[in-house]
């Protein structure tokens, strides 16, 4: 089937097969492969992209469900060069160890911070709660969390 | 330790702009021309025999390159390793035969039992589901009880019986000691089993080049040359002509310590296809074939004094140790036998463990491996002691304390303690607690049926794995340490972190050791065509024994960099010192010369002083004398809702020793990401397979994972005591929060649960198990 979609700003036509997952086409066919899986279940979030402005978790999206939409990565979200604030908070509070769920996280995390410009600690432990990390028991996440969520509302 | 910039800072890590930008390479993400994908049939019975395979349907579909079954590979592809299987530490142990796909029987649930190769990942799964087995099941054992019992049916067929292996240690005069003791206090302790689950689950790419005869295998591993040697063996080809490359690895908490059947499978697809392979574990796979952790059950005895001196231990324990070894499986409970005396002071120490065969995968190392079995024992049975004798679990603690003055010390199991102080852990965990006016609030939360609980954990652990004369396959580490004709300096290391932070911590040492600016230094690993051999990361060895092996090299590079320097300027090695990162005669900084300087002069060899040898590159093979010992004091402070039975963590204080700190923030790191994972232990996580040997627990849906609001914010602190093991003095912490955390949290559970008289509960410390003890009584 054809689609079209916007991805990280990038506007493309391809043909995919009805049951291919969002997922593998960001992976595999635009070649994004930043956009992880850690369960294909919908139930780590290790997966999650930004999807007209939501974040979902692509592995629970068909391709074909995405066309016409405008979809941003992990790999979208640093700007011409400079790290977005969420991607630094994570880099300044060690918010990652092995680094596999930190673009689900950061993606969940950007999410957050739009609805919730300034999250207390318990918002913010609630609002990643969709996304697991077996690495860094989340404090640090929570800081990087904080770090944006600071640097954003100046 | 020199004096230094870097080391002791809060340094972010190096590892990190690639992976927060998305551009890291796991892998999956790893995209070879031709690529083929493989998909894995898997046992759906616990024990079964097969009867026959019809792989046609499969063959025949469009797309479908192989299928590949057990009869196809079982006699080209050698058996699945272990590593521990010395009769003489293991007196009768059975070593079944371990194939990569099975053959006439299938023995657990997830057991591979055919691949297909197609052209996409998702025609491989279609073609599945169109391999004929026909199985005939067979009566399943799911606990190692039911593997002893009369009748049992036999899971190996060349024995008669389900014993795997038995191991024990004793030290002392066990008898003597309870015939002295005023008390004997017993009880049976459940460790449940649990699952690693890394973020990432397992993978594997393969190519072969005929060219060369060369297989290129790309595994998320974290012992990439001990699989080289391996997969060398399995398939019968040269070591030399396999390289093994461990990319970025998301996690392995022991998992990825291993060498599984599809790393050999698709090594040989490759080869035998002539086109490159790739497998990638899906979570249920991983959950039901990738190695899971602690499964023992045990009597616990303990001989105490009226004062509550504890005297001796005797721990008679049974392991679930699955239906087939993976590398480590019988090394794990041994280790659990090393540290049965915890941080107390008595020696007569017996334990005799029967491990089981069962319908089960295979139990490994998983986060601390073998050490939180002992920790949590321990650290639970004082406080049943103190339960018992109606003491103050403190001063149990306190009594039984290994003092400071007394270290080296040689415990009862004879493993020789390098350093510590105990008490002072102890204290300022307390300072921070402040306990007195938890005790308080305790009792007046208790007046109005409220449940507060505090609990402790005083820990020991035994790290930087370690001497190879004690382990099952050598625990020395490797590394090279060059500079380049430019100045910059590369590093090789024979560890193999993957979320550890070498990248940063290895770097810091090299800039304040060499006098280099930190980005101009390159940790490489992982990829054994490039690095000298190495052991790899697990058992909290990469900084204490990895680190070690650089640091010896880089002093090798150092003491070459001087001699060239005090040539070029004229003057007396002894009298070059660095000053801004400048080499010059003490007292003259404006005439020094940096590191790429001398450099430049190593490699273009024509002032280089007599007799010494051109270029700049040094390797030192790190043995270690002793492990090293890691300790702390952890207090948990919990809530148990009465209507609900729920647990919420009010506070968790954690007060660890690792010995010297390189970088406070990864350290930190690592104590989190280890009190997050034996809360999980504590309160969460159990692998459950039901009567008919099925996982009933193979998801993130029914197996929970500790989640970002099940967390107060850690309280973290230190006191550093060093280890003389190693000149940085450093001891490890990748698994300290793990071994500490879990018995914290239970002590604290069962703290809170006292006016109900509850002595032990088995984990993990589920709502409705504390809900229904609260309304029996
Ligand atoms: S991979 Fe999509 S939620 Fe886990
Ligand atoms: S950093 Fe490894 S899973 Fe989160």
């Amino acid at each position: 089937m054809k689609i079209e979609v916007t991805v990280n700003g990038e506007h493309q036509s391809y043909d995919v097969e009805p049951r291919m997952l969002l997922v593998h086409f960001l992976r595999e066919v635009v070649g994004l492969t930043g956009t992880h899986v850690g369960c294909e279940t919908s139930l780590c979030g290790a997966c999650s992209v930004m999807l007209n402005g939501d974040a979902v978790k692509s592995c629970t999206v068909l391709a074909v469900q995405a066309d016409g939409a405008e979809i941003t990565t992990i790999e979208g979200l640093a700007q011409n060069g400079e790290l977005h604030p969420i991607q630094e908070g994570f880099w300044e509070c060690h918010g990652l160890q092995c680094g596999f769920c930190t673009p689900g996280m950061i993606i969940a995390a950007h999410q957050l911070l739009e609805r919730n410009p300034k999250p207390n600690e318990a918002d913010i432990r609630r609002g990643i709660e969709g996304n697991l990390c077996r690495c860094t028991g989340y404090q640090h996440i929570v800081d990087a969390v904080q770090y944006a969520s600071k640097k954003m509302t100046r | 330790m020199p004096v230094s910039k870097s080391v002791g800072a809060r340094i972010k890590r190096r590892e990190d702009p690639r992976l927060i930008q998305g551009l890291a390479h796991y892998v999956d993400d790893i995209k070879l021309p031709n690529l083929l994908h493989v998909a894995i049939l898997r046992s759906p019975y616990a024990h079964a025999r097969i009867n026959g395979i019809n792989t046609d349907a499969a063959q025949n579909l469009s797309g479908v390159k192989s299928v590949v079954t057990g009869d196809d590979v079982k006699d080209v592809i050698g058996g699945i390793p272990c590593a521990a299987t010395d009769p003489e530490g293991f007196p009768g142990i059975k070593v079944p035969h371990h194939p990569v796909l099975a053959t006439g029987k299938v023995r657990f649930v997830g057991e591979p039992v055919a691949a297909v190769a197609a052209t996409d990942a998702y025609i491989a799964q279609d073609a599945l589901d169109l391999i004929e087995v026909d199985y005939e099941p067979l009566d399943a054992i799911n606990s190692a009880e039911a593997a002893f019992a009369d009748g049992a049916p036999i899971i190996h067929e060349d024995w008669d019986d389900n014993m795997a292996f038995t191991w024990s240690i004793a030290g002392g005069d066990v008898d003597a000691a309870f015939a002295e003791a005023d008390h004997v206090v017993s009880q049976r302790i459940d460790h449940q089993r649990l699952v690693p689950n890394p973020m990432e689950t397992r993978g594997v790419v393969a190519q072969y080049l005929p060219g060369k005869d060369q297989l290129n295998l790309w595994s998320s591993t974290q012992i990439p040359h001990l699989l080289r040697t391996q997969i060398s063996v399995m398939l019968s080809m040269a070591e030399n002509h396999v390289r093994v490359i461990a990319p970025e690895v998301g996690g392995g908490f022991g998992c990825k310590l291993n060498v599984y059947a599809e790393e050999a499978l698709l090594g040989h697809m490759a080869k035998y296809l002539g086109q490159p392979v790739k497998w990638i574990e899906g979570r249920r796979e991983n959950f039901l074939h990738t190695i899971h952790g602690r499964d023992q059950t045990g009597d616990v005895e303990l001989a105490v004094k009226d004062d509550g001196t504890i005297l001796g231990l005797r721990y008679t324990v049974s392991a679930d140790v699955g239906a087939y070894y993976q590398l480590l499986t019988p090394a794990i409970p041994t280790l659990t036998g090393l540290m049965l005396c915890g941080s107390y002071t008595f020696k007569n120490v017996q334990m005799n463990l029967k491990a089981a065969f069962t319908n089960k995968m295979a139990t490994d190392a998983y986060r601390g491996a073998g050490r939180p079995e002992a920790t949590y024992l321990i650290e639970r049975m004082i406080d049943v002691v103190a339960h018992d004798l109606d003491l103050d679990p403190l001063e149990v603690r306190r009594k039984n304390f290994i003092g400071k003055d007394a270290f080296p010390y040689e415990t009862g199991t004879a493993v020789a303690y390098d350093s510590g102080d105990y008490t002072a852990a102890l204290d300022k965990a307390l300072k921070i607690a402040d306990y007195d006016a938890l005790r308080e609030q305790q009792a007046e939360l208790r007046e109005e049926g409220r449940y507060l609980g505090i609990g402790f954990s005083t820990y020991v652990e035994i790290c930087g794995m370690g001497p190879s004369a004690a382990m099952p396959a050598g625990g020395w580490e490797s590394s090279t340490v060059r500079v380049d004709p430019t100045g910059k300096v590369t590093v090789l290391t024979g560890v193999s972190p993957h979320g550890q932070g070498q990248e940063t911590t290895f770097a810091q040492l090299i800039a304040d050791g060499l006098g280099v600016d930190i980005d101009d230094i390159r940790i490489i690993h992982g990829d054994t065509d490039t690095v000298q051999y190495g052991i790899g990361t697990f058992g909290s060895r990469a900084t204490a024994v990895g680190g070690t092996a650089m640091v010896h090299a880089m002093g090798k590079v150092k003491d070459k960099v001087i001699n060239i320097a005090a040539h070029l300027l004229e003057s007396n090695p002894q009298d070059i010192v660095i000053e801004d990162d400048k080499y010059c005669v003490r007292g003259a900084p404006e005439s020094g010369l940096t590191l790429g300087e001398i450099a430049m002069v190593a490699h273009v060899g024509v002032e280089l002083p007599e007799g010494t040898e051109p270029g700049l590159a040094e390797s030192h093979f790190f043995e270690p004398p002793n492990f090293t010992y890691p300790f702390g004091t952890h207090i948990a402070v919990v809530e148990v809702d009465a209507d609900t039975g729920e647990v919420e963590i009010q506070r968790y204080i954690a007060v660890d020793d690792c010995g010297n700190i390189i970088n406070p923030l990864i350290v930190e790191g690592q104590v989190h990401g280890g009190i997050a994972q034996g809360v999980g232990q504590a309160l969460y996580e159990e692998a459950i397979y039901d009567e008919s040997g099925q996982m009933i627990t193979g998801s993130f849906m029914d197996y929970a994972l500790p989640k970002a609001h099940n967390f107060p914010r850690f309280e973290l602190a230190n006191t550093v005591t060093p280890s003389p093991v190693n000149p940085m003095g450093v001891k490890g912490v990748g698994e300290a929060g793990t071994i500490g955390s879990t018995p914290a949290i239970a002590n604290a559970v069962i703290d809170a649960l006292k006016p109900f008289g509850v002595r032990h509960i088995d984990l993990p410390l589920r709502p409705e198990k504390l809900w229904k003890l609260m309304q029996e009584t």
